[in-house]
């Protein structure tokens, strides 16, 4: 993007070099497996992307949502997955940590998370509330000077193999009476359930989050009592801003292969790439994948930026996320097409790509929950109108 | 045509429908994990008189014609488009041979796989050779009274399994007219299988390299004359682009269904989804481009079973059905949200298979350069 600094495109460049060093060679297997990189966290940790956007005071990167989107899309292009994971990590995670948390919280556990030796997740799904998210059961009450949680999460990335969870739970009746706790693994009632064999993003654990009894010392409950709901939503916004990045990243990748290959693959005596058809598809892609990054960086630099209204911030993040997430599901799916028999096949990467892909039209928000987002904010009270 | 399907029809969809649901369904995910393809399934379906359904009596056949074949098709494909496939491709020998083939090869080889007692596959594809047929570099020389075949083929559907194959292979000089038709029969030495392709979906189905050294094919086994390769080729993907079509039929109508049961019982915000308009608007579409589909399918099946021109529709029918389930099982994926992603639901399935209907048979791309020749020449 015009607007990067020389960090950004330093970043950009390191983050690449690391992608392609330490994902590449092990994507296809943990993707078959449904396996999981630890190794990548403990070198993310290295080079200090597990903070990229936590003052540097509290032992991260102190970079910018910019700069956390490029880590997403130089990631994403070789790993979707793993991205998905040290997302989940580091903006659902950590981020909200070093956002919220007391100064003594943060002591406790962001330097282990920023060094990659432990791995962090966030918990706010529910089996009957996902895009439904304030419709949360999970319930904490309070005993003493502990919290009993009662309840499951589900749908959590890094569930299975997380050390430290930012979980939110009802502390109250209303819809609102939302609180956050921070969930270590090998508290007394806290377990982790099944794990999900899912279509893509095969290398990023998903799991439940099962609270049964489960103590919470009351030091551990990050803000005041029932006042997460703001917290909670501000962070949705970045998390669409990063992970609108993976889906750059997908879209990027499928763009190179399926040129490559419409180059190289000769049918009818001539490169494939010489009939309309590989060429509209081609183009089409290309196009939607720079007015996505546009949006996408032009999103995050508003955060950085911070002179918008959060509302307007908010708008442009699920804007973003709605618009990369089906371009790049659609680019992925094009890409399979040029490729024909061989994109099929897992000897290409692209059929991965799009079975990655699709998980970004509904992770972090539907595509239904976003527009139903931007409608409200367009339509205000006639959005959600009742026939009278 | 009729908007109503006959008896005979009606009977075979639930006749198929009701096997698929016991004897497929329990299986289905657990095979498709596995890449386990059970040719018991298919001998049941030959007892059940499903797997010749298009051929004459008096070769095992059915005797009915392609809008029956292509409601057991679409029923099949609604629980497991892998078997769908494998019945049509066991189909194509005997559309070819009943077609194209002598009274002797008729009779040698038809019944059994009208009856589900051997498999069938049609080896037409090379590594450099997809889109382009005519380009193919498998040979078969004259020697005696047998064909000599040499070459490699690639992406045979049950290549592994089949006990019939039709190879192509190229007899004369370059080009179309250079390409002749075998009958193979597994076993025949030098023939082998290569390696088995991973693919995306549809994994119950074995994906297959085929290759001959040296293979000796009797002179009786050559389906036609010299030269007739292409155009058996050609006719057979016509006829196979109208049970593509049917299976994508199958593959939407499954996926549609799902997404329907979730949108009623899975409630948000103090209602059933199905109460927003973004989940009911998306299945409208849905079901109105299935049946949009289900019409051109049928108009192909029609035309083929009236003995009309029929290549152009099929094209038509493989291309917009092809393209229309890829949508309707992304969308049912949507509608599902993060259960839909997980494998604890059929949808992600659903649109890994619906995949790889818009490449095969021709992918949509040669369905479009067929459709745009064929509207300006």
């Amino acid at each position: 993007m015009w607007f990067f600094s020389d960090e950004h495109r330093m970043l950009q460049s390191t983050v690449r070099q690391f992608a392609r060093e330490e994902l590449a060679p092990r994507v296809e297997t943990l993707d078959h497996e449904e396996g999981f990189n630890r190794e990548a966290f403990y070198k993310m940790g290295e080079l200090g992307l597990l903070g990229v956007i936590v003052p540097e005071e509290y032992g991260g990167a102190g970079l910018d949502a910019v700069a956390a989107t490029i880590t997403m899309e130089e990631m994403g292009a070789v790993d979707a997955s793993t991205t998905l994971s040290y997302l989940a990590h580091t903006i659902l995670c950590v981020n909200q940590i070093s956002n919220n948390a007391t100064p003594e919280q943060k002591r406790k556990y962001l330097p282990k998370l920023i060094s990659g030796e432990w791995i962090g997740g966030m918990g706010m799904s529910e089996p009957e509330a996902g895009s439904d998210a304030l419709g949360m059961k999970t319930k904490a009450v309070r005993k003493g000077d502990h919290y009993i949680l009662n309840g499951t999460k589900t749908w959590i990335t890094n569930g299975p193999n997380g050390d430290v969870f930012y979980c939110y739970a009802k502390t109250g009746d209303t819809k609102r009476d939302i609180s956050t706790f921070i969930i270590e693994r090998g508290m007394k009632g806290f377990s982790t359930g099944k794990k999900f064999s899912k279509m893509g993003m095969r290398a990023s654990p998903t799991g439940e989050l099962v609270f049964d009894q489960c103590e919470v010392p009351a030091a551990n409950r990050v803000g005041d009592e029932g006042a997460s709901v703001k917290m909670m939503m501000r962070n949705l916004d970045i998390e669409r801003i990063t992970i609108a990045g993976i889906s750059l990243g997908i879209a990027r990748s499928c763009v190179e292969v399926a040129t490559q290959y419409s180059k190289e693959r000769k049918q009818f005596g001539r490169p494939i790439g010489s009939f309309q058809q590989i060429q509209e598809r081609l183009t089409e892609a290309a196009a939607w994948y720079e007015a996505c990054r546009t949006l996408t960086y032009t999103a995050a630099k508003m955060w950085d930026i911070g002179t918008m209204t959060p509302k307007e911030t908010s708008m442009m993040a699920a804007k973003a996320k709605l618009q990369s997430a089906q371009m790049a599901t659609q680019v992925a799916l094009d890409a399979i097409q040029i490729l024909g028999g061989y994109g099929y096949t897992r000897e290409f990467p692209v059929e991965r790509y799009m079975r990655d892909a699709k998980l970004m039209e509904i992770g972090a928000g539907t595509n239904e929950i976003l527009r139903l987002i931007i409608a409200r904010q367009m339509l205000g009270e006639a959005a959600d109108a009742d026939a009278t | 045509m009729d908007f109503q399907e006959n008896t005979m029809q009606s009977e075979l969809r639930d006749l198929t429908r009701k096997f698929a649901q016991k004897e497929i369904l329990p299986l289905v995910e657990q095979d498709e994990h596995d890449e386990r393809f059970r040719p018991e399934i298919i001998r049941k379906l030959g007892e059940l008189g499903l797997t010749g359904i298009p051929v004459p009596e008096e070769y095992g056949g059915a005797g009915l014609g392609y809008q029956e074949y292509i409601a057991t098709i679409e029923e099949l494909a609604a629980v497991s488009v892998s078997y769908a496939i494998s019945v049509a491709v066991t189909g194509l020998p005997q559309v070819i041979l009943n077609l194209f083939g002598n009274e002797a090869q008729k009779k040698k080889y038809i019944p059994k796989l009208a009856q589900g007692e051997a498999i069938g596959a049609f080896g037409l594809s090379e590594a450099s050779s997809g889109s382009d047929a005519g380009s193919m570099r498998t040979t078969a020389r004259r020697e005696g009274d047998s064909y000599i075949l040499n070459g490699t083929k690639l992406w045979i559907t049950q290549g592994d399994i089949a006990e019939t194959l039709i190879v192509m292979a190229r007899t004369g000089g370059p080009g179309p007219k250079g390409v002749s038709a075998f009958i193979v029969e597994k076993g025949m030495p030098g023939f082998s299988c290569g390696k088995r392709e991973k693919k995306m979906g549809c994994s119950i189905s074995h994906t297959m390299e085929l290759i001959f050294q040296n293979v000796r094919v009797p002179a009786a086994n050559l389906i036609g004359s010299e030269g007739d390769g292409f155009k058996v080729a050609m006719t057979a993907l016509d006829s196979g682009r109208v049970t593509i079509g049917a299976s994508a039929l199958g593959v939407a109508r499954g996926a549609l269904e799902v997404a329907i049961r979730h949108a009623r019982e899975r409630e948000q915000f103090g209602k059933p989804i199905a109460e927003f308009q973004g989940v009911s608007f998306m299945l409208a579409d849905m079901a109105v481009a299935l049946d949009a589909a289900r019409l051109l399918v049928q108009r192909a099946a029609w035309l083929k079973d009236n003995g009309l021109p029929f290549s152009t529709q099929a094209a038509m029918a493989k291309l917009f059905a092809t393209d229309m389930a890829m949508k309707v099982t992304t969308d049912a994926v949507q509608v599902l949200g993060g259960s839909g992603y997980t494998q604890d639901f059929p949808a992600e399935r659903y649109m890994r298979e619906a995949k790889v209907l818009q490449i095969v048979e021709g992918t949509n791309q040669i369905q479009r350069l067929i459709l745009g020749r064929s509207l300006t020449s």
